[in-house]
């Protein structure tokens, strides 16, 4: 008993509080459900609010050290929430680098088809050829001819797959609702592969012209 | 008290880590949220049983800045009809706000004879207030719908409303077919979104489950 109490002691800080070596995996095998706020396989690592900012870096480390872009997640999920541009009718687009942000120019191939509908029920369907990349190092599509009207923005995701691999190409897709400039909603799909088996640790999202207004980017890991 | 100390006690190793009898799911039941957790955040769940439709009029609100509702085994009580989504910014009083949106399939049926990806202009919308179109359903015995529908910034009083929807569907009623079904758009109303309703075209959602998520 004496050693029991003794060893609970060294494990509570002065306030009463555990430490954390009193709790481990064996502590918790007993619990089979967590209260249902508490569940979740995407982690949520950092948000990036926009005001006129010329591009949105993340990369390992961002933000005094909070944002995490490595080996740690398999997946990573970059989600938009009315990104709108200051410019009216540019091209919403991401890059990829291997040098912490240095370039953005890692060389990628893609594919991409969009859905289009205005709302004088006009509509278009197929693959854009003038949009896909091909060994290309140029900034990758995620939304055409985005609208700068106060009410408009693009809404979707980005999840790029094994991004700290040295051995495997990094494949990735987006899709995203978006309007444009003639009021059209279209539903952009885009995937492809970042054709590089150098570890990708940042990546860049802007405007092909002028900068990113407002609307959020956040950035989950999946575990 | 000296019971209560020896079953304390007892919770611990000589070292003082707490045993695995020590924590169970009650010893958790005041966690809502746990700094290394995830994001996705179950709101409400609900089953359906010969439902006209499915509402949620609670839980939208500037909490979160993206809702997913899951749809599994959605299965209709009538032939073939549409499965759509409602949204209300009257708290569920009244459905009916503005859409345009984009639909497109890709089909195969069981046999291999048809199949095709396709533009549907007549699921589409263009500033209706019918409901979004989402997918469909046969109605045998075996046929549902299921999938995942993404929302976004319901409450802003600034944008419109966006979603993004994809939906695996058998719809063939007696010919069987897979549908890969993809659905976007926005509601026009930059008015905060409080509520949504999921119900089939004709007749009712006779089974099925309809979870909705918060993404912190």
């Amino acid at each position: 008993m004496g050693a029991n109490t003794r060893g609970f002691a060294n494990l509570l800080n002065t306030d009463g509080t555990f430490l954390s070596g009193a709790i481990n995996n064996t502590s918790v095998s007993g619990i089979t459900d967590l209260p249902t706020a508490a569940k979740s396989d995407l982690v949520p690592n950092i948000g990036y609010g926009l005001g006129n900012d010329s591009a949105m870096e993340h990369y390992h480390g961002a933000r005094s050290g909070v944002g995490v872009f490595d080996g740690t997640y398999d997946a990573y999920c970059f989600t938009f929430t009315n990104v709108r541009p200051v410019t009216d009718n540019v091209e919403f687009q991401w890059g990829a680098s291997t040098n912490n942000g240095s370039d953005y120019a890692v060389v990628k191939t893609t594919t991409v088809f969009d859905a289009g509908n205005n709302e004088s029920d006009s509509n278009n369907f197929g693959y854009d050829t003038g949009a896909d990349l091909t060994q290309s190092s140029s900034y990758c599509r995620i939304a055409r001819n985005v609208s700068s009207d106060s009410d408009h923005g693009v809404c979707g995701e980005l999840w790029i797959f094994d991004v700290a691999s040295t051995t495997h190409v990094k494949h990735f897709y987006s899709v995203v609702s978006a309007n444009d400039r003639l009021d059209r909603e279209y539903k952009t799909f885009v995937a492809g592969y970042l054709n590089t088996t150098t570890a990708v640790n940042a990546v860049a999202f802007r405007f092909a012209s002028g900068n990113l207004s407002t609307g959020n980017i956040r950035v989950y890991g999946l575990k | 008290m000296g019971q209560a100390t020896r079953n304390i006690a007892n919770s611990f190793t000589t070292s003082g880590v707490i045993t695995s009898s020590a924590v169970n799911n009650t010893s958790l039941g005041n966690i809502t949220d746990l700094s290394a957790g995830g994001s996705l955040i179950l709101l409400s769940e609900q089953t359906a049983s010969a439902s006209s439709s499915i509402s949620f009029t609670s839980g939208i609100d500037s909490t979160y800045d993206e809702y997913w509702f899951i749809f599994n085994q959605c299965h209709p009580s009538n032939i073939g009809p549409n499965f759509d989504f409602h949204t209300s910014t009257n708290g569920g009083s009244s459905y009916g706000t503005t859409a345009t949106s984009t639909f497109f399939v890709a089909y195969q049926g069981e046999g291999g004879a048809s199949s095709a990806l396709t533009y549907d202009t007549g699921n589409d919308e263009a500033q209706t207030t019918v409901g979004v179109t989402l997918g469909g359903s046969g109605y045998l015995n075996d046929e549902s719908a299921s999938g995942i529908l993404k929302f976004y910034n319901p409450s802003s009083t600034t944008y419109v409303k966006h979603f993004i929807s994809q939906m695996s569907v058998t719809h063939g009623n007696y010919t069987y077919e897979c549908q890969n079904i993809f659905s976007a758009g926005y509601f026009n109303t930059t008015s905060a979104i409080d509520a949504v309703k999921f119900q089939f075209s004709a007749g009712n959602v006779d089974a099925g489950t309809i979870q909705m998520f918060g993404v912190k």
